[in-house]
């Protein structure tokens, strides 16, 4: 019926809240990348020479790979080397000490995405790792977290300084080779976040990043490494913006999760890259990969991730349960609305014995807009007693958007168990109807609605984060109802 | 309080209502009766500015104001509640957290502040009580994997809290056993006031035996054919549809 068609064209109308540009000096290096660019990145960065080395290998590696082709989406080819591979904003001093120091505009900057850090400082006990293009700006809460003995530093300050936990764990989840845009990420990753909890440590906060790509035609390549000792836990949140433009930009992230025997790692995305505007220009193609292997006995890792943004997303965050007992779990709301795409989901790879995993996967498509859940269960031979429990449901609002679901299970031990259930739905007239009868206008009625649909995943948010989420969804529907 | 005036209205290119007048005041009841298919339903529907059906002729007031002009949210805000045949379910959100949006909604709307969730958690199980509905209910999916009995009770509790000045139930009483029918009947005559208008729409004569109208009308092929008081609807059990010269598809195939 008409309602929802002319809600959803409504709804699309929306505009990008964090659509500026910040006017920065900014030190950018010219498009390309080759060995003398990761050179010269590593020498800035100040990298002892095994990571140069890495990184020189992984880009020499990268050079014969395939740009993959089989994600559910469709992308004009980019081309690598008119992207600019570092960017850092200009300081008069070498790295402000406290947030007194740093350059006032990109303090605006984080006012405008809603992230005092002041605030969150006092109110939330949120440590905020902000990172601004390429270069760690601000770093908050180091002393507690020290004196617990948890390590929260960028990525680029603890290549120089905890070389020795560095070497051993990158590429340890994510290896340099492992596909297109991970060897990409390992030739050129510009900075992210680096976390060591030590053994029975509970992390005393949440740890949160902050990511922002801001300098035109600037790829953004984190990385971000995780590890849990015996016993620890911490959960870690991670929130994007960028702001509108016309072109494209690319942001090739890696993570890497990794558990010791008993630790827990939780992982929370909440994802807003400008998504392009109506007619679908613009916006940041998001190419990720993300994994964490439970390596010790009864670990677990959790991801869960609330995706709105990015014109295209092509991510995964994936378990590889190599721990006897241990546990994965993927808890996804995706929502597509106007051109975008995104082809996301999860890979459980079970090696150790009564390893299980959970997968609840929310997509849900506005506009003409494509959702792919892509998920991979696997039980090798020795994951004996195995189970893994799927759960993959797709909204759709209006009639000209898709929603697609490629499950694939293989199993090579018998005793493995696996539950797939899947649904799909659609905000039915009938609905907004009741809604709008009882007094309740278009659009907070599509917000409840969605807000219902993805009221399991929303569950698993840190609090602040799950409100957060929610007001996300109304913002990234707004328009779709008229 | 509301006036209807030649009304036409269309589903997909297909006229069902060809000329309904119809005057209701404040205060009265009024049923709606006749066969399957003579547009009782969509007469409900129009009113409460159902976008699947298209008004091509005619106009339709209440208290003066043009009601086909407003959109559906602002009908329901200026007090018109359907009570809905088939209550749809909408998974995962709570029927609490929907009757506040709505309450909160027509409050915001009459200038009032809103209600905060301890207060409305308090109203709405008053209220709940009345139509002898669990309070458990309310922290369920709205309407999910109720039974028909519950949701058509959900309704009534809806149309209690809000308080609406013209209150249309459509079929309320299918699918009732007759214990519930006698539930949601209590329901709606605790609605019945001075300040409040409603209007019936049922095929059977069995619901006026608890909820009495003032006035009975017959609708048939989308027109109003004959109107009188309650002793029309005893008079229309007796002697069926057909003594009107209106054939009863469903009863036909009974």
């Amino acid at each position: 019926m008409a309602t929802t068609d002319k809600e959803v064209k409504e709804l699309i109308k929306r505009e990008y809240e964090h659509g500026f540009v910040t006017e920065i000096e900014a030190d950018t290096f010219e498009p390309g990348l080759n060995e003398d660019v990761i050179r010269r990145l590593s020498a800035i960065k100040q990298e002892p020479e095994f990571m140069l080395e890495w990184r020189l290998k992984a880009y020499r590696r990268w050079l014969e790979m395939e740009e993959p082709d089989w994600a559910h989406v469709g992308y004009p080819k980019i081309d690598y080397n008119s992207i600019s591979y570092y960017s850092a904003p200009k300081r008069k001093e070498d790295m402000p000490q406290s947030l007194d120091e740093v350059d006032p505009e990109l303090l605006k900057t984080y006012e405008k995405l809603g992230i005092p850090l002041h605030e969150r400082e006092k109110l939330a006990g949120v440590a905020v790792d902000a990172v601004f293009d390429s270069v760690s700006v601000a770093t908050t809460f180091k002393e507690p977290l020290a004196k617990a003995g948890v390590i929260f530093c960028s990525i680029s300050e603890a290549v120089r300084d905890y070389p020795e936990l560095v070497q051993k764990y990158l590429g340890s989840v994510v290896p340099a080779g492992d596909n297109f845009f991970a060897g990409l990420n390992a030739a050129a990753f510009s900075d992210g976040t680096f976390v060591y909890v030590p053994k029975g440590v509970r992390c005393p906060m949440e740890l949160s990043t902050y990511f922002r790509i801001n300098a035109a035609n600037t790829g953004q390549f984190e990385r971000t490494l995780i590890i849990a000792d015996e016993g620890s836990y911490v959960s870690y949140l991670e929130g994007c913006t960028a702001p509108m433009r016309d072109e494209n930009q690319l942001h090739a992230a890696v993570v890497e999760l990794v558990a010791m025997d008993d630790a827990q790692i939780k992982y929370s995305t909440v994802q807003n890259w400008y998504p392009g505007d109506e007619e679908g220009k613009g916006g940041i193609f998001n190419f990720v990969t993300k994994r964490g292997t439970c390596l010790g006995r009864n670990s677990k890792i959790s991801w869960t991730q609330v995706e709105t943004g990015s014109a295209v997303t092509w991510k995964y965050p994936s378990c590889i349960l190599r721990g006897d007992n241990s546990v994965g779990e993927f808890y996804s709301v995706a929502l597509t609305n106007n051109y975008q795409q995104a082809d996301t989901g999860t890979k459980m790879i079970h090696l150790g014995k009564n390893t299980s995993s959970t997968i609840i996967s929310k997509g849900i498509s506005a506009g003409r807009s494509s959702n792919a859940y892509r998920g991979l269960v696997k039980f090798q031979p020795g994951a004996e007693g195995a189970r893994n429990f799927t759960q993959c449901d797709s909204l759709l609002i209006g009639d000209q958007c898709g929603a697609h679901t490629f499950p694939y299970i293989e199993s090579r031990n018998k005793s493995a168990i696996v539950e797939h259930e899947a649904t799909t739905s659609k905000v039915s007239d009938e609905q907004m109807f009741l809604c709008r009868q009882r007094g309740i206008d278009p659009e907070q009625a599509v917000s409840m609605i969605v807000n219902g649909f993805c009221k399991e995943v929303f569950k698993e948010l840190p609090m602040e984060f799950a409100v957060e989420a929610g007001k996300l969804l109304e913002v990234s529907l707004e328009g779709s109802v008229g | 309080m509301l006036s209807i005036k030649n009304l036409h209205a269309s589903v997909e290119g297909k006229e069902i209502l060809k000329g309904i007048n119809l005057e209701i005041k404040a205060g009265e009841v009024h049923a709606i009766m006749g066969p399957n298919g003579s547009g009782k339903s969509t007469l409900s529907q129009v009113l409460a500015g159902n976008e699947a059906f298209e008004v091509t002729e005619g106009e339709v007031t209440l208290n003066g104001q043009n009601l086909l002009e407003l959109e559906t949210e602002d009908r329901a805000l200026e007090g018109i509640f359907l009570a809905f045949q088939y209550p749809v379910e909408i998974p995962g959100v709570s029927n609490l957290q929907f009757l506040r949006t709505a309450v909160n909604a027509a409050r915001q709307h009459q200038g009032q502040a809103e209600m905060n969730a301890a207060e409305f958690m308090k109203l709405a199980k008053e209220v709940s009580k009345q139509v002898d509905l669990d309070p458990a209910f309310l922290k369920r999916g709205v309407n999910e994997g109720f039974s028909g009995g519950e949701k058509k009770r959900n309704e009534i509790m809806q149309a209690l809290l809000l308080q609406p000045k013209l209150a249309i139930l459509d079929e309320t009483d299918s699918g009732l056993d007759i214990d519930a029918l006698k539930v949601v009947s209590d329901g709606v005559n605790a609605l019945r006031a001075e300040d409040r208008a409603i209007l019936m729409v049922t095929h059977y004569q069995r619901l006026l035996d608890y909820i009495v109208p003032d006035y009975v009308h017959v609708l048939a092929g989308g027109r109003i054919i004959k109107s009188g008081g309650r002793e029309l609807a005893l008079e229309l059990e007796e002697r069926g549809y057909g003594w009107l010269g209106i054939k009863d598809e469903e009863a036909a195939a009974n």
